[in-house]
């Protein structure tokens, strides 16, 4: 690779171009440590998002090299073995400077699939027993390590087709919920994902599960979303 | 897409699966063994089971097709939201006048 890394990084809003810059190579760099490089050597007007740095907090996704992803636990090694790297904020949402998207909308939709616990006891109940093997249990764990990043609502195709689409994460997050056995929500959250735009505007692309940094797969649950919903309206528990 | 519209296209495209291959099997049937027009209309003409069995295989295209349509209307062209429903409901309906016409040329007596 060589010495210099020819970085291109969107600069400005909604309207915007593409500015180059000459960032050093450096060992086990990650993107994020060139966006971060560049802030504060070459332009500190350069506005991003960061916080942990090391994969917990889902702040600092964008597009790099035509791909959301994490920057933070991206090597550049893995992604720029030609020593270019274009990188923009991600796509689907609104761009507030930069490399930073507006997320209000995916988190607005998240509540939009009721994707708030709803709890059914007290706290002078007792405490509910979960066996960790029971089915409800183990469908809830396929997708409860979601750190609402967005990358997999960057790269969703009906998202971008369908503005009203609550997406992957808010509705893998709802599938955790419908499968909680505590959780006393549950005909207002199908009924919420059963309207238009919700989990059967899915064309099961797969960009979600392709693309998602914690190899989870909201396309399956979205397709149990799709199953326990049909069954729910058949039995006359929802109305569309 | 909503629960219902998903329920019906999920629905028909079950009953459509059979229909479809006792369809492709009949074509194949007729052009093997060389039917001509007059052959294939001397069995369908009068028959009950024939005309129920096109006729529902048209009605579920019909629905199933102009659900998809909808969808696709809705997200790959620039139709306004309000003259996606009708657009679709107008395709479902032409399906069906061409479709039950052929059904009706070949199964009236």
């Amino acid at each position: 690779m060589a010495a210099t890394l020819q970085v291109s990084l969107w600069r400005g809003g909604t309207e915007g171009r593409y500015v180059d810059y000459d960032v050093p190579v450096r060992q086990s760099q990650t993107v994020l440590d060139v966006v971060t490089f560049v802030q504060r050597h070459l332009d500190s007007t350069l506005s991003y998002r960061f916080a942990c740095r090391v994969g917990m907090c889902g702040s600092c996704a964008m597009t790099v090299n035509g791909r959301p992803r994490w920057t933070c636990r991206t090597h550049v090694s893995k992604v720029a073995a030609d020593g270019r790297l274009q990188i923009g904020p991600l796509e689907n949402l609104p761009v507030i400077k930069d490399l930073a998207a507006d997320m209000r909308q995916f988190f607005e939709k998240w509540q939009g699939a009721k994707g708030r616990f709803a709890p059914s006891k007290t706290r002078s109940d007792p405490i509910e027993r979960i066996l960790p093997d029971s089915a409800p249990r183990l469908a809830a764990n396929a997708g409860i390590e979601c750190i609402n990043c967005g990358v997999c609502y960057a790269a969703c195709d009906t998202v971008r087709w369908n503005p009203e689409y609550l997406g992957p994460a808010a509705l893998n997050r709802a599938w955790t919920l419908v499968n909680d056995v505590r959780d006393a929500g549950n005909i207002e959250r199908l009924t919420a994902i059963s309207a238009s735009g919700g989990c059967h505007a899915c064309h099961s692309h797969q960009s979600c599960q392709e693309h998602c940094p914690l190899a989870l797969n909201p396309t399956a649950s979205i397709a149990g979303l799709k199953r326990r919903t049909a069954q729910a309206y058949l039995r006359g528990e929802i109305k569309p | 897409m909503n629960v219902r519209l998903y329920v019906w296209q999920r629905a028909t495209a079950v009953l459509l699966l059979p229909l479809l291959l006792l369809h492709l099997l009949v074509i194949f049937y007729a052009s093997r063994k060389g039917l001509s027009a007059a052959d294939i209309l001397a069995r369908t003409r009068g028959s009950v089971a024939w005309a129920l069995y096109y006729g529902v295989f048209v009605a579920a295209i019909c629905v199933h097709a102009s659900i998809g349509v909808r969808t696709v209307l809705a997200e790959w062209t620039p139709l306004p939201a309000r003259a996606v429903n009708p657009a679709a409901i107008l395709f479902g309906v032409l399906l069906a006048m061409l479709g039950f016409r052929a059904v009706i040329a070949v199964v009236l007596p």
